[in-house]
């Protein structure tokens, strides 16, 4: 069985450009949400997001660029190139085996959201005005075209799509990379998410559902998972791409390896699209899954890598979900939400997620749950509160959860570097 | 190419290999008919569903022509409680996912716990019903936008609505890749098989007939502006002039060979093979993810029957996917051909409809063939099927084509029964 490994990484996420500023931020514990500032959004029920501090202009787009890629688009691109330079893995890249699997949950929203008030004369038109339409428009229509913007700045040829599975996409692309490294469809895959929801349309579909936090006074402190004072979640946006790498093909070039990907799987709950059964049971059953794919025991996990999106429903089902999979081995096991401190990118937060788990394991260091002061009673785990914690973590669960009902875990692993395969 | 999957090593006989992805069960929505027995008729009689567009005033638009699903009544196929949330794309994929699994004769329930999942290509998710709430919120305010836009327009809407509806808990997902889409997603739910789930639904079921979709395809320009139905998508064809947009799709029962043939299921046919690649640098590699395609099913270009093209209908496109042809099996060295003419391009839904007509072809040992063209360009060398359906030839490996606008290829090899 081939084995993958991380080599390379990049990230952009609120509170900063780059992996580095990425887990600095993390690690201090400090919070990246306040108000929007992308759009006015005095009208709105949660007027609060976790925004990254991003010019184009600054990473050597031009206006012309600047204007034809969707801001979910240059997030990826900022990414990948900052995941390839990391993983000097350029030179030796054969494009024919190399691919790209891209998660995100709204593709080009923002851009579509922006575009529709032009065509259709600020909604007094059903009947939109094409000829007022930009001539990219096809290009936020079908979100494809956010893989084929990283496939062509890497030059892969190999297996390239997007996966759009709501808020695991981030998971379930890293997930899926993984597998076509392992059955030998490709022996380099670039994957991750992005996602720029930050956008009119978006912050008004969660403000009907009252999904997303209210909490306009006070936004630096605004997502709380698994507080009692939490009142749902905070918007984020931002990317994570990853170098997946065949472990031989590494262990040959000499690369740094942040981690293994040891372990993947994802059920669903075909309960609702919104919705979650207070029993976490298929969360519970996609960790299960991951470790026997892994070859791991559960009281092997040394960190958990949480969704804690700080909406009541999730923080109780994923509870529920971590002490029917892990059983009382989830009393001792560290558990965080870094959505605490960078808010809920979606599509993207899976990859970020993701990336955090691999530098824990690299750094000897669990982030925390920021915002963590009146533990809810009903989630009685230790999630780590508000300091990050040394301690060296060889193997990380990080789970999602998403509209449509679909739960994934993925397992990482410290790379045993002497080990055969 | 350099290099293979080794995954599924050849075999003498692929279909009674472990891991083996058979198809047991098919559903239809095209715009030359719906439900797959009224589909599979037109297109063997060669009839078209490309008309002047019903679903919006498109008078004032460049392109007036479409493939519109015909006959098809909503309320009839999903519950009134679910109307108001969902998009026509996902209507229909709820009634074509049934159709499957009707003729799969399974009941999902029986299958052990997680034993079947759903994989779904799309392409711009519930498009007209996020028009609906872009105008809501652009012409009155935010408190307009509707509590079903969160989950009715994204683009896992269709495999999330078929899990709830069947109760499939298995692994699940969207892919996205245009019109490579509906090859991609069998192939992920191929993996799903063999990872271990026992049945999978998936393909792709495609609609954006709305003016907001419309200002999408006219920026992309890739559309025939002919107003005249019989010659607007003429793949191949000297006077191929751009490509007419349709709607619908397929979806398929895909299950363990093994595990089909115990419950005693009919079968159609293997998913043999699958592949994928990009054109990254401009060329194109679609003949590549014919080669992957073929090695992984563990057969050679001779084995191959019948291809069907992707078909784009525009003269550089239709020369590129001619010479990839021709380049694998020589010119004029196979069958093509593209009942697509018939139904137009479907974005995530016509790959699939494709995947169903190559394997209905295999049942019926029958070549459908492509409307409209005559003959093919001087400098397309292939043996297009047009006309009639050609009969009277052994049918039993056939490889279908898609390509993905930015530059996605797919392939699958789909191998007949027994």
């Amino acid at each position: 069985m081939k084995r993958v490994v991380i080599t390379g990484m990049g990230v952009v996420a609120p509170g900063g450009v780059g992996a580095k500023a990425f887990w600095e931020l993390l690690t201090a514990g400090r919070t990246a949400t306040r108000e929007i500032t992308l759009f006015d959004a005095a009208p709105y029920r949660s007027r609060i997001a976790a925004e990254a501090d991003f010019d184009p202009a600054e990473h050597g787009f031009d206006p012309a660029e600047a204007e034809r890629l969707d801001r979910a688009a240059q997030f990826a691109l900022v990414a990948a190139r900052e995941a390839l330079a990391d993983s000097g893995v350029q030179d030796t890249l054969d494009p024919s085996r190399t691919g790209v699997s891209l998660g995100s949950a709204v593709g080009c929203t923002t851009g579509l959201d922006t575009e529709y008030a032009v065509v259709s004369n600020s909604g007094r038109d059903w009947a939109v005005d094409h000829d007022r339409a930009v001539p990219h428009l096809y290009d936020y229509f079908v979100p494809s075209s956010l893989a084929a913007e990283v496939a062509r700045a890497a030059g892969a040829q190999g297996p390239v799509s997007l996966v759009s599975n709501g808020c695991t996409s981030g998971l379930d692309a890293i997930g899926y990379a993984a597998e076509l490294i392992r059955e030998g469809s490709a022996d380099v895959m670039l994957t991750g998410a992005t996602d720029a929801p930050i956008s009119p349309i978006t912050v008004a579909c969660f403000d009907a559902i009252k999904a997303t936090s209210p909490r306009n006074d006070d936004p630096a402190t605004a997502s709380r998972p698994f507080d009692r004072t939490r009142n749902g979640f905070v918007l984020g946006e931002g990317s994570a791409v990853l170098v997946l790498e065949e472990f031989e093909r590494a262990r040959r070039r000499g690369a740094p390896v942040y981690a293994e990907i040891s372990g993947f799987a994802s059920r669903s709950n075909a309960y609702h699209m919104t919705g979650l059964r207070t029993d976490g049971r298929e969360m519970a059953e996609a960790i299960r899954a991951a470790l026997d794919e892994a070859r791991l025991d559960r009281t092997a996990v040394g960190y958990v890598n949480a969704h804690g999106s700080g909406t009541r429903q999730n923080d109780r089902h994923e509870t529920a979900a971590l002490k029917r999979s892990l059983g009382s081995h989830a009393h001792d096991v560290p558990v965080s939400s870094i959505k605490s401190m960078i808010g809920h990118s979606l599509g993207a937060i899976g990859s970020l997620e993701v990336a955090a788990s691999a530098l824990a394991i690299t750094h000897h260091t669990v982030p925390p749950t920021a915002n963590l002061h009146e533990p809810d009673p009903e989630c009685d785990l230790d999630y780590t509160p508000n300091t990050a914690r040394e301690q060296r973590t060889d193997t990380v669960l990080s789970v999602g959860s998403g509209f449509g009902g679909f739960q994934s875990a993925i397992v990482l692993t410290r790379p045993r570097l002497a080990e055969a395969a | 190419m350099t290099t293979t999957s080794p995954v599924c090593a050849p075999s003498p006989s692929p279909a009674t290999r472990p891991g083996t992805a058979v198809v047991t069960g098919i559903g239809v929505a095209a715009p030359n008919g719906f439900g797959t027995a009224a589909w599979w008729a037109a297109v063997l009689r060669g009839e078209s569903g490309i008309g002047p567009i019903t679903r919006f005033d498109a008078s004032g638009y460049p392109v007036r022509l479409a493939g519109e699903v015909p006959g098809f009544v909503a309320a009839d196929h999903v519950s009134s409680r679910l109307l108001p949330q969902t998009d026509r794309v996902t209507r229909l994929s709820l009634a074509v996912a049934r159709e499957a699994l009707d003729d799969a004769g399974v009941d999902p329930a029986g299958l052990p716990d997680y034993g079947a999942g759903v994989v779904t290509a799309s392409s711009a998710g519930g498009f007209e019903f996020g028009q609906r709430e872009l105008q809501a919120l652009w012409s009155r305010g935010s408190r307009y936008v509707s509590a079903y836009q969160s989950f009715a327009w994204f683009y896992a809407v269709n495999t999330g609505q078929i899990s709830i509806r069947h109760g499939l808990r298995g692994p699940s997902g969207a892919v996205v890749s245009e019109q490579a889409g509906g090859l991609d997603a069998v192939a992920q739910a191929r993996r799903q098989i063999r990872r271990g789930t026992p049945l999978m639904i998936t393909g792709g079921v495609d609609s954006a007939l709305c003016p907001w979709g419309w200002a999408a395809h006219l920026a992309d320009g890739r559309l025939s502006t002919a107003d005249d139905p019989a010659v607007a998508f003429l793949p191949f064809d000297a006077g191929a002039r751009g490509h007419v947009v349709g709607e619908g799709g397929a979806l398929f029962v895909l299950e363990e060979a093994e595990a089909a043939r115990e419950r005693g299921a009919a079968v159609y046919g293997s998913i043999a093979g699958c592949a994928a690649t990009f054109d990254a640098d401009g060329s194109a590699h679609l003949a590549d993810a014919a080669r992957l395609a073929l090695a992984d099913a563990g057969v050679t270009r001779h084995d191959i029957d019948v291809v069907f093209a992707d078909a784009a209908g525009d003269r550089a496109a239709d020369r590129a996917e001619a010479a990839a042809i021709a380049g694998l099996f020589g010119r004029f060295g196979v069958p093509v051909t593209a009942p697509k003419s018939m139904a137009g391009r479907l974005l995530a839904g016509g790959a699939s409809l494709d995947l169903a007509a190559a394997l209905l072809a295999l049942r019926d040992q029958v070549i459908p063939p492509t409307t409209g063209t005559r003959r093919p360009a001087d400098d397309c060398p292939i043996d297009l099927v047009t006309g009639a359906p050609r009969r009277g030839v052994r049918l039993r490996t056939a490889l279908v084509l898609a390509r993905g606008q930015g530059g996605f290829n797919a392939a699958a090899v789909v191998s007949r029964a027994d």
